[in-house]
């Protein structure tokens, strides 16, 4: 389809959304107009971590001619850097192909890939309230893991139709017939028509098409009805402003609707109407079951609000969509900036960060030792990382994370709670009638092999057993866990313990009250808030032995002896020391040394910049973060 | 006047020689070995290029020190070392009571050219002597006996009012009582000067091959400082305490040619692999020449000068040259000088700091001073101040 006044098929963008990169204006392509409800169908791509989703997205955009051959790259909708390199996808992303199916019908399919990563599941939640099916993508050579039964009872949950997929068929190590029996067993599903394909090399995507033809529903709407649209994602496109996301159930939209936003009661005039192919193009209008975006003049992400429901100004649907739960952190830490005249340099990447990633959160934050910085909130801890590294990345700053911590909740004597985001913030114990902690349901598939030691890694970490079952050789085990245990390392251990072979999965189920305890860290006697934290009592003494002995190595020698500590109240219960530096002089140095040893000295004094100080102590920055990583 | 005395740091001219019999496995000083006969003629009018081109770049200047060092001086014709020696008397004025130092190998071929080099103008010669008993001088790969060295000792003494010689401790397997008894013997034999290095184990030298593969051990940094300290009581006792890390002297005795580094003065460096630091008018400036001998020479024959780096320094890069080279000594440094050179002071805090851990001092003069329990520590003490 060619557009009048444009100079190509659509737009060209930079991605399909770029986060922070420019967009150019979508051109305007006035035959576009709504759709025919039973031509369109509307579905996500749901699967474990790196089992294809992305892949098989690119397939189907390819297949429908949705963009040319010369211009495709791999995984295209995985825009932003970090999902490039990493070759996850963080965000959920849209596309809308058209397709001639055998029955000789124009189709309108809409394509949401959406992440695998247990930290995401927010992402899939909302774009399944988008869509009316599902494709069910497993590795054929490695079956069904944890997040493939999270994902597709997510999605049975959204009354979705399901497509089972067995991917990856081109592996020597593909077994469909044995992966189509595990689908039947474990999840329950008929998979006796589940389309074998090769993601990779292209194989039978035109199967999978037809399915998503054949077998998912039309959406339903009533286009004559008042506007009722779902606002399923927003962000912030630093050429068009924010763009908000909508799935259309009943009415339509056009450029110059007024619209309102139900929740949160704003009026805004549509300034621009499309859809994503994968690039911004304009389209006259969005009529029911459509999935498109529009742009209204709106100044903030944080105006919208992901799950309201969006209506006519003048005519509002009387009921409002149930819309979804907000996405809450889970895991907090500090960020400083590791030179302390960064700070505002860092509040102004926040926000920045803030504006296409509304599921992490922050406020400011003093601490003693580490100066001004900010508390945030994230999903995971897959999250915390890779909103540190945009942070460092795009905004080259160098940061301090201090020790991940989850959000407890404290009752007091006097009759009142409070949440805890920060262990530095613990009111005194005295006042304390008992503090409460989020606990998990985990769901863990292993191969046989590694049970034992996983069974003792989920023991160690306070974990009770609820259910213990098989599909084929391997295990499926259900634990109970406090996500204070599992925040540290447990998914590292987990992947070593297994081999890389344990899948993992979780949700938080409820908040309990424990026997916890602050345990503080002390540096040559002076408290280092930053790695503070609250534990367990029993696990208590092994948290601060691990934490004492990994910063006895992290800490550099002093010219003086160094005790570290860890400790409860006024009571040691690990200690290491640092011994005194006894040796460091250069013995021979003449002129021609001097520049050499000024070299040394520069990089040294470089090195120090990136060091705190705490009383006499300088700790390296180094040392905070490895603190995080501790093999306990 | 004694060198100590003198505030202005002055002005020397380094010689460098490249040349040595064999490499000692311990060596990272620009040192090569040659099979065929060096041309020291070639090599002579070389330096003289060279010192033209320095000349220009240091009108007026007077010439408180010239050293020749190495590589193996020694190895030079004492002709040569004179015709160098004319050379500068040429281009500058040298002061009256110069100091002109020619480093000798301490083997019977070279001692014998004393004399030559005592009539080319040379007033001061060092002896590379390194230890005081056969086996450590062969594990130290040296082409002398202790015996040798000591005769070599007895005949600089003959032809110099002033002669130095050094010796490496903290060796593999060395014990305090060994050292403390190689060191009353080498004292009885010194004059008034000696330079006693801790072994330090160089980058890309053999010994750091054995090292990493575990075939050499050194003492320990507490074993290393217990000989550290031994070496102190011990030459202070006996009249010739530390001026410097490494150096010691009866008062009076000091070295003035590393003097002039260490109080960060003004010297060229001219030969090989040489280093300098000249004031100009548009600021200090740091010189390097050519490493490689042969090269060298090409290039000084093509350009006039051996100069591969001559960049200006910040004040960040002087304030920590000069607290690298000051803080050496032990009469320390004058703050006020560190600021005018880097334009700022030394953080206050820290100073304070070093001051209530013993490790720092200031004097009654107001000079910022390492103390003897800062000395062993004194490159963390270094990076603490300049940072
Ligand atoms: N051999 C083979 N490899 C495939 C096939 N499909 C995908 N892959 C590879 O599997 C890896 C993961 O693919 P992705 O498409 O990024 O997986 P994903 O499910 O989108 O992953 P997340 O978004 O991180 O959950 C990549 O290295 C792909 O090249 C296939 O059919 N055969
Ligand atoms: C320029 S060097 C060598 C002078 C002369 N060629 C010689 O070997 O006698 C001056 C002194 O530095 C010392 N030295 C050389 N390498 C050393 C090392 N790796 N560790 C400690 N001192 C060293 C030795 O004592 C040596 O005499
Ligand atoms: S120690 Fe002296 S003799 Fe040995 S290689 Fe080095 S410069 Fe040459
Ligand atoms: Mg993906």
């Amino acid at each position: 389809m060619s557009m009048d006044g444009c100079p190509g098929d659509a737009i060209e963008a930079g991605g399909t959304r770029a986060p922070l990169g420019k967009t150019p204006l979508p051109c305007y392509a006035p035959r576009m107009t709504a759709q025919k409800l039973d031509n369109i169908r509307n579905f996500s791509i749901v699967a474990h971590i790196d089992h294809g989703k992305s892949t098989l997205a690119d397939r189907l955009i390819q297949h429908t001619g949705t963009v040319a051959l010369r211009d495709m790259s791999e995984q295209m909708l995985d825009s932003m850097d970090i999902e490039r390199e990493r070759g996850i996808t963080i965000k959920a992303q849209t596309v809308r192909l058209d397709y001639v199916a055998a029955d000789g019908k124009s189709y309108v399919l809409n394509l949401m890939d959406t992440p695998g990563h247990v930290d995401f599941a927010y992402e899939v939640s909302r774009s399944l309230a988008a869509c009316e099916g599902s494709l069910l993508v497993v590795d054929a050579s490695q079956g069904v893991e944890a997040q493939t039964l999270a994902n597709v009872y997510q999605a049975l949950d959204a009354g979705h139709e399901i497509v089972p997929v067995l991917n990856k068929i081109d592996l020597p190590a593909a077994e469909p017939e044995r992966i189509r029996q595990q689908i039947e067993d474990v999840i329950g599903l008929d998979a006796s028509e589940a389309v074998e394909i090769s993601a990779k090399t292209g194989l039978n995507i035109e199967g999978v098409l037809e399915a998503i033809v054949a077998k998912l529903p039309p959406p339903k709407g009533d286009a004559e009805a008042p506007l009722k649209a779902l606002l399923v994602d927003s962000w912030y496109d630093a050429y068009l402003g924010v763009v908000v996301l909508v799935r259309i159930i009943d009415g339509s939209m056009k450029k110059g609707s007024r619209i309102q936003t139900m929740a949160t009661g704003a009026h805004y005039e549509v300034d621009r109407i499309g859809v994503f192919k994968p690039k911004m193009t304009n389209v006259a209008s969005l009529g029911p079951g459509e999935v498109g975006f529009i742009t209204a003049q709106i100044k903030d992400v944080a105006d919208t609000r992901v799950g309201d429901t969006i209506t006519d100004e003048r005519k509002p649907t009387a009921q409002a969509l149930p819309g979804f739960k907000p996405a809450q952190p889970v895991v907090f830490c500090g960020l400083f900036p590791v030179d302390a005249a960064d700070f505002d340099d860092l509040r102004a990447a926040m926000g920045r960060l803030r504006l296409n990633d509304a599921s992490f959160s922050f406020e400011m934050e003093s601490s003693a030792a580490l100066g001004f910085g900010f508390r945030c909130g994230f999903l995971g801890l897959l999250h915390l990382e890779i909103v540190q590294e945009r942070l460092e990345r795009e905004f080259n700053l160098d940061l301090i994370a201090t020790a991940p911590s989850v959000v407890y909740e404290i009752a007091l004597r006097d009759g009142t709670a409070i949440d805890l985001h920060n262990p530095a913030d613990m009111p005194d114990v005295m006042k304390i009638e008992e503090i409460r902690e989020p606990w998990i349901q985990a769901k863990i598939l292993t191969p046989d092999e590694y049970l034992g030691g996983i069974l003792k890694l989920c023991q160690d970490r306070r974990g009770v057993q609820t259910d213990l079952s098989y599909v084929g050789s391997r295990a499926m085990l259900t634990y109970e866990l406090p996500l204070n245990e599992v925040v540290f390392d447990f998914y590292d251990r987990l992947k070593s313990i297994s081999k890389g072979y344990a899948s993992f999965d979780y949700h938080i189920t409820d908040y309990k009250a424990g026997d916890l305890v602050k345990m503080q860290v002390l540096v040559n006697a002076e408290p280092v808030d930053a790695l503070s934290m609250l534990v367990h009592r029993d696990r208590a003494e092994m948290r601060g032995r691990a934490m004492v002995d990994k910063l006895k190595d992290l800490i550099p020698q002093h010219m003086f002896q160094i005790p570290i500590q860890a400790a409860i109240g006024g009571k040691i219960i690990a200690r290491e020391t640092i011994r005194a530096l006894r040796k460091d002089v250069t013995a021979k140095c003449y002129g021609g040394d001097v520049s050499r040893k000024r070299k040394l000295l520069e990089k040294q004094k470089a090195g120090k910049k990136k060091m705190r100080q705490f009383g006499k102590v300088e700790i390296p920055q180094a040392a905070f973060i490895a603190a995080l990583k501790m093999d306990a | 006047m004694t060198a100590l005395g003198s505030p202005d740091p002055g002005f020397g001219i380094y010689v460098h020689w490249p040349f040595c019999l064999s490499k000692c496995p311990y060596c990272d000083f620009n040192s090569h070995v040659r099979q065929a006969p060096v041309d020291e003629a070639r090599f002579l009018s070389a330096f003289r290029q060279e010192l033209a081109h320095r000349a220009a770049l240091t009108p007026g200047r007077r010439v408180r020190s010239v050293f020749f060092g190495g590589g193996t001086p020694s190895l030079m014709r004492p002709a040569t070392v004179g015709s160098i020696l004319d050379a500068i008397g040429g281009h500058w004025e040298v002061e009256a009571d110069a100091e002109v130092t020619l480093e000798a190998n301490p083997t019977s071929v070279e001692a014998t050219r004393f004399q030559g080099y005592r009539a080319a103008g040379i007033n001061r010669v060092s002896l590379g002597v390194q230890a005081l008993n056969d086996p450590d001088l062969k594990a130290l790969g040296r082409l002398h006996s202790a015996d040798e060295a000591l005769a070599a000792v007895a005949i600089a003494a003959r032809h110099f009012e002033r002669f130095s010689f050094d010796l490496m401790y903290a060796r593999p397997g060395q014990t305090a009582n060994a050292w403390k008894a190689e060191l009353h013997g080498a004292i009885d034999r010194a004059a008034e000067h000696l330079s006693l290095y801790q072994l330090t184990i160089e980058p890309d030298t053999m010994f750091e091959r054995l090292y990493k593969a575990g075939k050499l051990a050194v003492p320990d940094p507490e074993q290393a400082r217990v000989l550290w300290e031994v070496t102190q009581e011990l030459t202070a006792a006996r009249g010739l305490p530390a001026y410097e890390v490494s150096n010691h002297a009866r008062p009076g005795a000091e070295s003035r040619h590393n003097l002039v580094y260490w109080r960060y003065g003004e010297y060229a460096g001219v030969g090989p692999g040489a280093h300098g630091r000249i004031l100009t008018p548009d600021g200090r400036r740091a010189h390097s020449t050519e490493r490689h001998p042969e090269m060298w020479l090409t290039v000084v024959e093509g350009e006039g000068h051996g100069l591969v780096a001559d960049e200006g320094l910040s004040s960040e890069e002087q304030g920590d040259e000069f607290l690298l080279m000051g803080l050496r000594l032990a009469e320390g440094i004058d703050p006020a000088r560190f600021a005018a050179l880097a334009g700022r002071t030394i953080d206050g805090t820290r100073v304070a700091s070093l001051i209530g851990d013993g490790l720092v001092e200031r004097s009654s003069t107001g000079r910022l001073r390492v103390t003897r329990e800062g000395f062993p520590v004194l490159d963390m003490v270094v990076a603490d101040l300049a940072a």
